[in-house]
């Protein structure tokens, strides 16, 4: 009475649970916020080097009077490789960048400086995400602006525009 | 040293694991018999040596080594000591090895104890639980390393999430973690018994134990994590319906059901197949239950961060052990002779009937959490709530109830319902008493807690009836915990019930000197003012319940955590208990109100009475209890320790 | 009876109560499971008063005012492209604050007005439901415009 088939049945059904998980996983619901930052200092943390011949980066530097961006990337982020040519702009007009290099390798760190141009003064490496948790950043690229006191005051989730680099250039200006 | 010693324990006790795995395998597949006798020391000096790494990592936590990556992420020198310890575990990575611990500790218990079955079986057994811990300490070492170094220390840590800093929830998930990890052990068994196809009484008698034991502890864990969501959220409620919650009671409701069918198998010799795939689901549902509480597939309140790296790490190694083991089942499960025959009305086809409802409910509450990822797979997003859940499982377990009140009259194999007929009136009296009473005084009562308040009735007099004319000194101890079990259901359900049915709240603003009046007490609110704690400061409210001439002081507490190292300030309410003979006065302090002139003149409070609420956790108590007494009758832990000290006697005389 | 019609009978009952369970279950389901709706959806009418569901947005700057009584507040949910009001009655968690995320569980009531029976802010910085991804962007998109 009792055929085999059947006892396929759990294996079928825990077939179905691994595909919605696997779904879940290839889309994860990110966990998207705006910066709790904003107007704050920076949240205290002293990074080590993202790759050979660049330094790290310490939040203490931040606070030297210069107003900057921090910048973070991964060198396995496509829309960083997109976002380079602006970075490359706003340094080439002045502005100080520092980086903060999300989970990454050192020799893939070096890899797409030597593709894209290298924009940072320093590059932080932040293997755990911990630093960009603390700073309520949710994916990368994500730019800060940060005043000369070390005081976050703007955030920009995603990609610098073109259009936005003189616009920046001059936020910075004005927090002199 | 210590993170070192700790990393090179792990990786000597995946060794051994690895040893066991390889071992048995070329055992069962006929090599030398010399090497089933390798399996068992190596199991135990796993588990060892395990426990020992944990132990390093509590120290780490202990002396606040903030060069510790784990302790400095989680851990802060103002904590209070208390919490250092209980911070190990109450992160990723420490409770994945604490995870890791309890697999290897059950499997050099199975070494040490298991003397029932066939011995090529127990290596089985073994190689199984040595291939479940391989696994994790692949994912620990490779994805989730506890004892990884800062390059720099930072000069403290960046502390614990407040909410999580909590004498209840310290202690909660650890007692979970051995519930869950515990029904690896009859998955273990389940597998070696496919494997060498000695499924029956043995192998059921063999796995009850562990199946009682691990499923004492979910039970208490979830008891204790209704109660801590209670008191510490301050929302009021001991049941949310939410994910976290719920992963935890799909493994229970798989032990449940399995306790009961390996009861079964172990007299009866009958529904093997079923069996055994209980067990491997069983484990499963609490692999499955960690995975998504780990990998934040599904957010919640408790969840812990998303890591999509770890989360197909640990999807891969589920896909591995449950496909493995249900794909061993389909192929083995239809050689299994057909168990022995028995009638409907029997012990046995009522605990078919409570297994398949245990079975739907688990489904069902599985479909509810896994829902919303479906849906949104489909374009919608849906969240599915405790209206669903009541809705399904509510009637359901009434049904369950009265099943259960019904199977232990029955005599196995057949019967004449000559128990039943006599008994059950009595307990459907009492069922039909609460009701009319209910009915009458109650005033308006859900249809639901209505219903749960009279089954209460009925199975709290019928629970009792299989002592009844019974030599209760002679009674065996399994029987008494089965019976302290079913009563534990009816003192939960009886909470339940008559909490939800007569729940009184009040919600207002009051200024000091005002009085508040809930259920029969009146409340005086005489005012705030701030304290400081360890590593926080609160606003503290005083009142003052008055009933019946006595009066009981309560201070609620709305406190603040700072922020440390790049951490945002958090606040929680702690909510004040009036614990009373029938129920609690719950108390909870919110946000002050301003004045026409912009001071804070009054504050937000909210006041619950909620009757017999407590007994829900004493039901809860009772049932893991009752659990215990049989678990106790069932191992024979004496016995067995005499046995083993009578054959080591015997060895020196020769 | 024979044995064997009563293992026929234990299986239809099993399927049966198999069948019973999924029906139960997709019935409630479709009653019970609330949407998740945005103010965006909400305006474009696809919630029906009444019926349970979930807001989610960000609470719009200086829109909390509290009642007379000191338990009730109304506040605007928005999500850049179109605002709510809802009505709460109750202890709002703590970090609830204007700017920032919440999630409220209610119904609308026919007037356009959101009632919640209990309201989520963001717990931490890293709670956020999933449903809600890619909002906060809106509306910050939506802010610097203006």
């Amino acid at each position: 009475m009792k055929s085999r088939w059947v006892l396929f049945v759990p294996l079928a059904i825990m077939g179905l649970l691994f595909g919605a998980f696997i779904y879940r996983l290839t889309v994860p619901g990110e966990t998207l916020i705006q910066s709790q930052w904003i107007n704050k200092p920076m949240p205290l943390f002293d990074l080590p080097p993202a790759t050979a011949g660049v330094a790290g980066l310490k939040s203490s530097q931040l606070a030297d009077g210069k107003p900057r961006l921090v910048n973070v990337f991964a060198s396995w982020c496509i829309p960083c490789r997109a976002e380079a040519p602006q970075l490359e702009a706003l340094k080439a007009a002045g502005v100080p960048i520092d980086g903060i290099a999300i989970r990454d390798r050192p020799e893939d760190v070096a890899q797409f400086l030597n593709e894209v141009g290298n924009p940072f003064d320093r590059i932080g490496s932040d293997m755990q995400s911990s630093v960009q948790i603390a700073l309520g950043s949710s994916g990368v690229p994500e730019t800060f602006l940060i005043d000369g006191k070390g005081i976050i005051r703007e955030q920009i989730q995603g990609v610098i525009l073109q259009e936005q680099v003189p616009e920046i250039i001059a936020k910075l200006e004005a927090m002199k | 040293m210590i993170a070192e010693l700790g990393l090179a324990l792990l990786w000597i006790a995946a060794a051994l694991a690895c040893l066991s795995l390889v071992a048995g395998i070329i055992f069962l597949r006929g090599g030398p018999k010399d090497l089933a006798s390798l399996v068992r020391p190596a199991s135990v000096a796993q588990g060892v040596l395990t426990t020992a790494a944990f132990g390093l990592l509590i120290a780490l936590f202990v002396r606040s080594d903030m060069s510790v990556e784990l302790v400095a992420r989680n851990s802060n020198s103002l904590k209070p000591m208390i919490f250092k310890v209980a911070g190990t575990w109450g992160n990723h990575e420490g409770s994945m090895l604490l995870w890791l611990m309890i697999l290897s500790l059950s499997g050099a218990l199975i070494a040490i104890f298991e003397r029932r079955l066939r011995e090529d079986t127990l290596v089985a057994t073994l190689a199984a639980q040595a291939a479940l811990s391989l696994g994790f300490f692949a994912f620990l070492i490779f994805s989730s390393n506890p004892f990884n170094r800062l390059p720099v220390a930072p000069p403290d840590g960046q502390g614990l999430n407040p909410l999580l800093q909590d004498i209840g929830l310290a202690f909660h998930p650890p007692t979970l973690y051995v519930g869950y990890v515990g029904l690896s052990v009859a998955f273990s068994f389940a597998v070696g018994a496919l494997i060498t196809r000695e499924i029956g009484p043995a192998f059921a008698r063999a796995m009850r134990p562990w199946v009682l034991g691990s499923w004492i502890f979910l039970t208490l864990g979830i008891t204790a994590g209704s109660y801590w969501a209670y008191y510490e959220l301050g929302w009021g409620g001991w049941w949310f319906w939410d994910p976290v919650e719920n992963v935890s009671l799909i493994p229970w409701l798989a032990g449940a059901a399995l306790l009961h069918s390996v009861a079964v198998t172990a007299t009866r010799n009958a529904l093997r197949a079923w069996t055994v795939m209980l067990a491997v689901i069983g484990f499963s549902m609490s692999m499955v239950g960690t995975f998504i509480v780990r990998s934040g597939l599904l957010t919640s309140v408790h969840s812990f961060a998303v890591d999509p790296e770890r989360g197909t790490f640990l999807l891969a190694l589920m896909a591995i052990y449950i496909g493995g083991a249900l794909t061993l089942f389909a192929l083995r499960a239809g050689t299994v002779a057909e168990g022995k025959k028995f009638a409907l009305l029997s012990r046995e086809g009522s605990l078919v009937i409570n297994n398949l409802l245990l079975t739907t409910i688990l489904a069902l509450v599985l479909l509810g959490t896994l829902y919303p990822i479906v849906a949104e797979a489909m374009g919608e997003k849906i969240s599915v709530g405790p209206p669903y859940y009541n809705k399904v499982a509510g009637p359901l377990a009434l049904i369950l109830c009265l099943v259960m009140v019904a199977g232990p009259l029955l005599a196995w194999r057949k019967d004449d319902g000559r128990k039943l007929r006599s008994r059950l009136p009595i307990a459907a009296l009492a069922g039909a008493i609460v009701l009319v009473l209910l009915v009458i005084f109650g005033g308006h009562v859900g249809i639901l807690p209505l219903l749960g308040m009279a089954v209460a009735g009925v199975v709290a007099v019928a629970s009792l009836a299989p002592l009844w004319g019974r030599n209760l000194r002679r009674t065996p101890l399994p029987t008494w915990g089965m019976v302290i079990a079913h009563f534990g259901v009816a003192v939960c359900l009886a909470g339940m019930g008559a909490e939800s049915a007569f729940i009184k709240e009040k919600l207002v603003a009051a200024a000091p000197g005002e009085t508040v009046r809930v259920g029969d007490f009146d409340v005086l609110f005489k005012g705030v003012k701030p304290i400081a704690g360890p590593n926080y400061t609160a606003i503290e409210g005083t009142l003052v319940a008055m009933s019946g001439g006595k009066s009981h002081v309560m201070k609620p507490e709305s406190r603040m955590f700072p922020g440390l190292m790049g951490t945002a300030p958090t606040e929680t309410n702690e909510a004040a208990l009036l614990t009373r003979p029938g129920g609690q006065l719950y108390v909870v302090l919110g946000q002050p109100v301003q004045g026409a002139d912009g001071r804070a003149d009054r504050y937000q409070l909210r006041l619950w009475w909620k009757p017999l609420v407590w007994w829900i956790w004493l039901g809860g108590g009772l049932i893991a209890f009752g659990a215990a007494l049989s678990m106790l009758g069932r191992a024979q832990l004496l016995a067995l320790w005499r046995a083993r000290r009578a054959r080591k006697e015997e060895g020196r005389w020769k | 009876m024979k044995a064997k019609h009563q293992r026929l009978i234990l299986a239809l009952l099993a399927l049966g109560g198999v069948a019973g369970a999924g029906v139960l279950g997709a019935s409630a389901l479709r009653d019970e499971a609330a949407y998740f709706r945005t103010p965006e959806e909400i305006e474009a009418g696809k919630a029906v008063v009444g019926e349970p569901m979930r807001l989610g947005g960000m609470v719009a700057a200086n829109s909390i005012k509290r009642q007379s009584d000191g338990i009730t507040i109304v506040f605007v949910a928005t999500d850049g492209k179109a605002s709510i009001p809802v009505q709460f009655t109750g202890i709002v968690p703590d970090l609830f604050a204007e700017n920032s995320g919440m999630v409220a569980d209610g119904r609308m009531r026919a007037d356009g007005t959101f009632v919640a029976d209990k309201i989520l802010a963001k717990h931490d910085e890293k709670y956020m439901p999933p449903q809600m991804e890619g909002m906060d962007k809106a509306v910050a998109k939506a802010a610097a415009k203006t």
